[in-house]
């Protein structure tokens, strides 16, 4: 496990600068006054002087603080359970706390990303030792003010409290603490005297959200700007040959029309404006790549699936133990291209002038998309300031900087402020997919035992990387292998929220749900077995799941949804996966309403460890299941000679209301070092209702999305 | 390009647009209302929800020639500082998770109750249903609209 230490320099330097200095207050910092429920009550008073503490904490001279929240906010939280981490080591009150995003700021904050369901875990010790750091100070500060030795001194919600029981604020030694050496080992809270974590607060922009206030990146307005809408090639292995934009440029509203690289960019005086001028346009594409269809893909995935590929684990020998088996079972899975498709398109600001480049978005990776800017526009990444905004979803998307690269171009060009707008057409047309991916899984049985698993991969463009081979069951088999395959292709793909494993782990949980049946062995109980098989290899560094844990989770979820207690008319299907650092087990209910199958409910149980926020950590599970049980169902986008089969939701379906199940989630409690919880939810959600289905209908699904298969259920 | 008055949370404006832009357009980039959500542009996701003389409508798709002398209410002017029915319960519910899809949500939720001020689970999934949460808080949405049903 990588531990990030929080930069001692950094703490240095900004205390530094505080030293003497002040900082002045901002009139537009979030309140959070989370204790209220129903209740909206007024903002917090702002104090006339804040004092820095260190990159993340300010302090008030009437005892508010202000928490940066320094990572990416998608939808996941972060700008809400950072900064708790933070508050609960520097005992603050959470009532007096405002929390402010911070700028990408690499110097002060470490890993400023949201990917890969890592902020929390990544970030949990460096969050913590701000934290204590500050409240150390404080509390330094206070003991020189009362002349008493700082270990008698007790903390408690924003106040430091004397053996005397004399209190006072924190914003009353402010000043003085912001002067100190920051101390080395400041002590960190043992778990069990949390109270701010493990309670659940509210989201630190629910106001701003349920109010209608400005907070993400399209809500961006500064005096000059132009909004700028991009026609690019409409399909994947075309170039631009030409563009006449006469129609366009003759629009109300449309100030000019640009061309750069294989793009057109209309800007005007609104997104309305932009959007018909776009349209407006008339461009002459040619071929300059091969343009691709989804058959050709299958046709090409099918073959790689039986060519000779490169083992990338392969534990004793599969090849004896097939050949050695009573039975043999292969399997074929399949999965579409997908598209992202945030809630809010792609879209960022820019503008660039001679001395700098502000860059103000939604960006799931600031740094990397600094760097990429400053390259395209050869200056320092110095001269490049990014800011963020709240984002409407992400889901990977957003991790790739395209849409703020094309904004900093165009405003160079246009030489003016630009914010750049993907209509939902572009923002579907022009994706980073998830690729189309198929996998084949073959097993051997001998005398009712898997004596033999192995995976095959074959994908576009890159396949499953990092520690994923070496996920369940590997470890559990004794002859195991993993083989990876992959087609080049000219459609962009990338990660998709649970890259690889939003598939793999409906193809490996139905396979074992087949297992179970022609082994005739319980599904719950096959897989505690092989849990426990896996548990002699625990010492092996590559298993970073634990098996323990797995089981745990199984078992809680089966006792939850009643697994051993069969229900009249109600089916059900279990699917346990780990990944992101945290194992979940899910059970899926199915009913038949008119003759289809219904999924109405699912069962999930967590080990995530310590739990930050539960109400909100809840909400992570439940919108992962959701996604999950949707993209299963109904997610689809094929090609046809380059282009996307669908490019808006008339076309593409997504889950809605009517189709959410009703979800039940249950934590493990435990005080292990917490991890994300943005991902792990979705990948086993495809196999539990794919096995709660099969258990209702007696079909099986090998291919997704599942309601193109249901149509033959009638 | 033409002159039209429209009433949006009870002021009057006047706006030069071209008569076939969409209101979603007139508010969020002619008078800087953007709580209202481009989501599609073509009626299918619900992101940009108003109050159409009471009524909930799509923005998106609802030319300024055809909304001209109505009174329009966005979340903006829901209430006087999130105390609709609507929004305390979306409070109490801790709804949102990216944020984006929820003024339309409860934009849709707050015609709704006005219409079936005692809903079923079943009613409140068939009205909410063209509005998409790409995050999928659905249950959550469902628990705060028979919340504020309770509670108006
Ligand atoms: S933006 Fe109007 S319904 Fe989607
Ligand atoms: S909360 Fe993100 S789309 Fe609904």
């Amino acid at each position: 496990m990588t531990k990030q230490n929080i930069d001692r320099r950094s703490f240095l330097k900004v205390s530094g600068a505080a030293t003497g200095g002040v900082l002045f207050g901002f009139s537009w910092l979030v309140s959070c006054q989370n204790e209220v429920q129903a209740e909206i009550i007024p903002e917090l008073e702002m104090p006339e002087q804040w004092f820095s503490l260190n990159g993340y904490i300010k302090i008030g001279d009437n005892g508010v603080v202000t928490i940066m929240a320094p990572n990416p906010e998608i939808g996941q939280n972060v700008k809400t359970s950072m900064p708790m981490i933070v508050a609960e080591e520097l005992d603050a009150d959470w009532n007096k706390v405002v929390v402010e995003q911070a700028p990408l700021d690499p110097e002060k904050f470490p890993r400023q990303v949201a990917g890969g369901s890592q902020s929390i875990r990544q970030s949990w010790e460096g969050l913590r030792k701000a934290g204590a750091t500050a409240k150390a100070m404080l509390v330094a500060a206070a003991a020189e003010k009362w002349g008493v030795d700082a270990a008698t001194l007790k903390t408690e919600k924003g106040h430091i409290i004397n053996a005397n029981g004399e209190k006072i604020h924190y914003g009353e030694v402010a000043t003085a603490a912001s002067q100190l050496e920051v101390p080395e080992d400041a002590p960190l809270k043992d778990p069990k005297d949390f109270t701010i974590i493990g309670q659940s607060k509210k989201n630190v922009d629910l106001k701003d959200i349920i109010t209608g206030e400005p907070l993400f990146g399209l809500d961006t307005k500064v005096e000059g700007m132009k909004y700028a809408v991009v026609l690019r090639p409409p399909a994947f292995g075309q170039k631009l040959q030409s563009v006449d934009d006469a129609a366009a440029k003759a629009l109300t509203g449309v100030e000019s029309v640009l061309q750069f690289g294989d793009k057109v960019a209309v800007l005007a005086n609104s997104t309305w404006a932009a959007m018909q001028g776009k349209k407006a346009l008339t461009a002459v594409w040619t071929e300059d790549t091969p343009l691709e269809s989804t058959t050709y893909h299958d046709e090409e995935l099918a073959k790689l699936l039986t060519a000779k590929t490169e083992a990338v684990r392969h534990d004793g020998n599969v090849d004896r133990a097939f050949a050695e088996a009573d039975e043999i079972v292969e399997r074929v899975y399949e999965s579409p291209f997908l598209p992202h498709n945030c809630m809010e398109p792609m879209n960022f600001f820019a503008h660039v002038t001679d001395e700098k480049v502000l860059l103000d978005g939604p960006i799931q990776t600031p740094q990397w998309t600094r760097q990429r800017v400053a390259d395209l526009l050869e200056r320092e990444a110095e001269q490049v300031e990014v800011k963020m905004t709240r984002m409407g979803g992400g889901f990977g998307r957003r991790l790739y900087g395209d849409f703020a690269l094309e904004a900093a171009e165009v405003s160079k060009l246009a030489k003016a402020p630009v914010q750049l707008v993907f209509s939902r057409e572009d923002d579907m047309s022009a994706g980073t997919y998830r690729m189309a991916i198929k996998y084949k899984i073959k097993a051997a049985i001998k005398d009712k035992k898997i004596t033999a698993y192995h995976l095959t991969e074959a994908a576009i463009n890159s396949n499953m990387y990092g520690l994923i081979p070496n996920f369940f069951p590997a470890g559990a088999i004794e002859n195991y292998r993993v083989d990876n395959a992959k087609m080049e292709s000219n459609i962009t793909t990338g990660a998709w929220r649970a890259p690889y494993t939003n598939f793999l782990a409906f193809a490996e949980q139905s396979f074992f749900d087949e297992l179970s049946e022609k082994m005739e062995v319980d599904a719950v109980q096959l897989r505690l077995d092989l849990l426990e098989n896996a548990k002699k290899n625990k010492e092996d560094e590559r298993m970073q799941w634990s098996p323990d844990r797995m089981q745990e989770c199984i078992k809680l979820v089966a006792e939850k949804a009643g697994w051993s207690t069969p229900k009249e008319g109600v089916f059900q299907g279990l699917s346990a996966y780990y990944s992101h650092n945290t194992h979940v087990a899910e059970i899926a209910e199915v009913v038949m309403k008119e003759n289809r199958p219904v999924v109405t409910k699912v069962y999930c149980a967590v080990d995530c460890g310590i739990v930050v926020n539960p109400e909100a950590a809840k909400n992570q599970i439940e919108g992962g299941i959701i996604d999950g049980v949707g993209h299963a169902m109904f997610g689809d986008l094929a090609f046809n000679n380059g282009i996307p089969s669908a490019t808006n939701f008339d076309k593409f379906r997504l889950i809605r209301h009517q189709e959410a199940p009703e979800i039940e989630v249950f934590f493990i409690q435990n005080n292990v070092d917490p991890t994300g919880l943005g991902e792990p939810s979705l990948p086993p959600a495809g196999g539990a209702i794919a096995n709660a289905i099969y258990k209702a209908t007696g079909k099986r699904f090998y291919k997704q999305p599942f309601v193109q298969e249901m149509d033959v259920l009638g | 390009m033409s002159t039209f008055s429209i009433k949006v949370n009870g002021v009057e404006h006047s706006v030069e647009a071209d008569d076939a832009t969409p209101i979603l357009w007139i508010l969020r980039d002619h008078l800087q209302l953007v709580g209202t959500k481009y989501g599609c542009g073509i009626g299918q996701c619900g992101a940009c929800t108003i109050h159409l003389e009471g009524t909930s409508a799509r923005s998106c798709n609802l030319p300024i020639s055809a909304a001209a002398g109505k009174s329009i209410t966005t979340i903006e002017g829901l209430s006087e500082n999130g105390t609709h029915p609507v929004q305390k319960a979306w409070v109490e519910h801790d709804v949102p998770q990216c944020g984006y899809c929820q003024s339309g949500q409860i934009m849709t939720a707050a015609a709704f109750l006005k219409e079936n001020n005692n809903p079923s689970d079943e009613e409140i999934k068939a009205a909410m249903h063209g509005n998409i949460c790409r995050c999928g808080t659905y249950n959550r949405i469902r628990a705060a609209v028979k919340t504020a049903a309770q509670n108006s």
